[in-house]
């Protein structure tokens, strides 16, 4: 029985920007957490956000959260970023493609990075997961067996040119992402 | 290696719902679909890890360049604990809010009020061992928004604070003790349930303003948190 009831959350409205440092967008950045970090295979994800209109969101922030190349969590490679959504409504990441993480049971996710959208109208942020098209174990990944094959694309990225994976998040209407809670 | 434990349900009328029909830019934005719900694995029950190396912190908001800001200084303070009760340590707290007139240091921001030139609007602390935080600002002046007709936002600062699980990521707004605005705002008024949108105004403490120097005010955070007891199959 809990004590006490989590605080209820408030839309990041218009003027977070007043909390944005764009360079956080680029995982791999020069004095950043990760500077000079090598291993693994240097990406480029990104994806335009719109809504119920299939208006672009240019005010809204995707958050990033993902494992390093050996599937581990914050274990060697800091796995947080956050882009805003340029006029055009995208969000750009540079970060390293993170490799299959463990799942429950004796499960295997395949590589995912899990991004959440915040944007003026949204009371809560809404997080989904970014797969990569082509991999064998997105065949038995847990949580995308879990989705209903119709909407799955919904969470797996095309390749878009050499090493940049590309993936809309469509906040309402035709084509809906799936969003996940827990 | 165990499961990672789930967290506990949301309580009913606790949170605000995506679709909040008052606030007109939800109409568009918020999912028609309902969320997958799934059982937490590593991804759900990790966090990144933030440190004031990486994230340097600034707890005093009311200075600018050696300047002072315009306004009611405040100091506000509190704690973060999570729903058992328990205190989250060295938890990234950001926080942004507009100037004493109302006006963010934003260009997107025209209303017409003057801007503080010594108020940029962002501050970054971390809760210490036992969940504490705190910092010093200037109270934020109300602004219209255009939502309806002659719409007017509460004083209120915004918060986004990192816990040590990726659900527990929390952005929200605290608003200031009996501001007559709050009966009006559909986002303050859009939680259901009164005591948990109550729960969003601070109090004023006076052991935690300064004599001669601040007024303060308390206002404690609560993050998601775990269920004690085995997770079901969500499905
Ligand atoms: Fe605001």
């Amino acid at each position: 029985m809990s004590k006490l009831v989590a605080t209820a959350a408030q839309t990041i409205g218009p003027y977070w920007a007043l909390i944005e440092h764009p360079e956080w967008a680029d995982l791999l950045r020069a004095g950043g957490p990760n500077a000079g970090y090598d291993k693994g295979e240097r990406i480029t994800l990104t994806g335009r956000v719109t809504d119920g209109d299939g208006a672009t969101c240019p005010d809204a922030v995707v958050e990033l959260w993902q494992a390093g190349p050996d599937g581990e969590y914050e274990a060697g490679f800091h796995g947080y970023g956050r882009s805003r959504c340029d006029a055009d409504g995208c969000f750009h990441f540079t970060t390293v493609k993170p490799g299959a993480v463990k799942g429950r049971g004796n499960a295997t996710q395949a590589p995912h990075v899990t991004l959440s959208v915040f944007a003026r109208g949204l009371m809560n942020h809404v997080s989904t997961r970014l797969y990569f098209s082509g991999e064998a174990l997105n065949e038995t990944d847990p949580v995308l067996g879990q989705v209903p094959e119709a909407r799955r694309g919904t969470l797996i990225a095309r390749p878009a040119g050499a090493g940049v994976w590309q993936l809309d998040i469509v906040l309402q209407g035709e084509g809906e992402t799936v969003f996940l809670e827990v | 290696m165990s499961d990672p434990a789930g967290y506990l349900k949301v309580a009913p009328g606790s949170q605000p719902p995506l679709d909040s029909p008052g606030y007109g830019s939800t109409h568009k934005r918020h999912p028609k679909q309902a969320p997958i719900r799934i059982a937490p694995t590593l991804t759900e029950s990790l966090a990144p890890r933030m440190t004031e190396r990486d994230y340097p912190s600034f707890a005093d908001m009311s200075v600018h360049e050696g300047r002072q800001a315009q306004g009611e200084r405040i100091i506000v303070g509190g704690r973060v604990l999570d729903e058992n009760g328990k205190p989250v340590p060295h938890c990234m707290v950001e926080i942004w809010q507009a100037c004493s007139t109302g006006r963010y240091h934003h260009p997107l921001d025209t209303h017409d009020a003057p801007m503080d030139p010594n108020f940029k609007g962002e501050g970054r602390v971390f809760t210490d061992a036992d969940g504490n935080y705190s910092f010093v600002s200037i109270k934020p002046g109300a602004y219209p928004w255009r939502n309806h007709r002659n719409a007017w936002r509460p004083n209120h600062i915004h918060y986004s604070l990192f816990g040590h699980g990726f659900a527990q990521r929390l952005v929200t707004q605290m608003y200031f003790p009996g501001d007559p605005l709050l009966a009006l705002d559909p986002v303050f008024n859009a939680t259901p349930d009164v005591a948990a949108r109550n729960r969003l105004v601070a109090a004023l403490d006076m052991d935690i303003g300064k004599e001669e120097w601040a007024l303060g005010y308390r206002f404690d955070f609560v993050l998601r948190g775990r269920d004690a007891t085995p997770m079901e199959n969500p499905q």
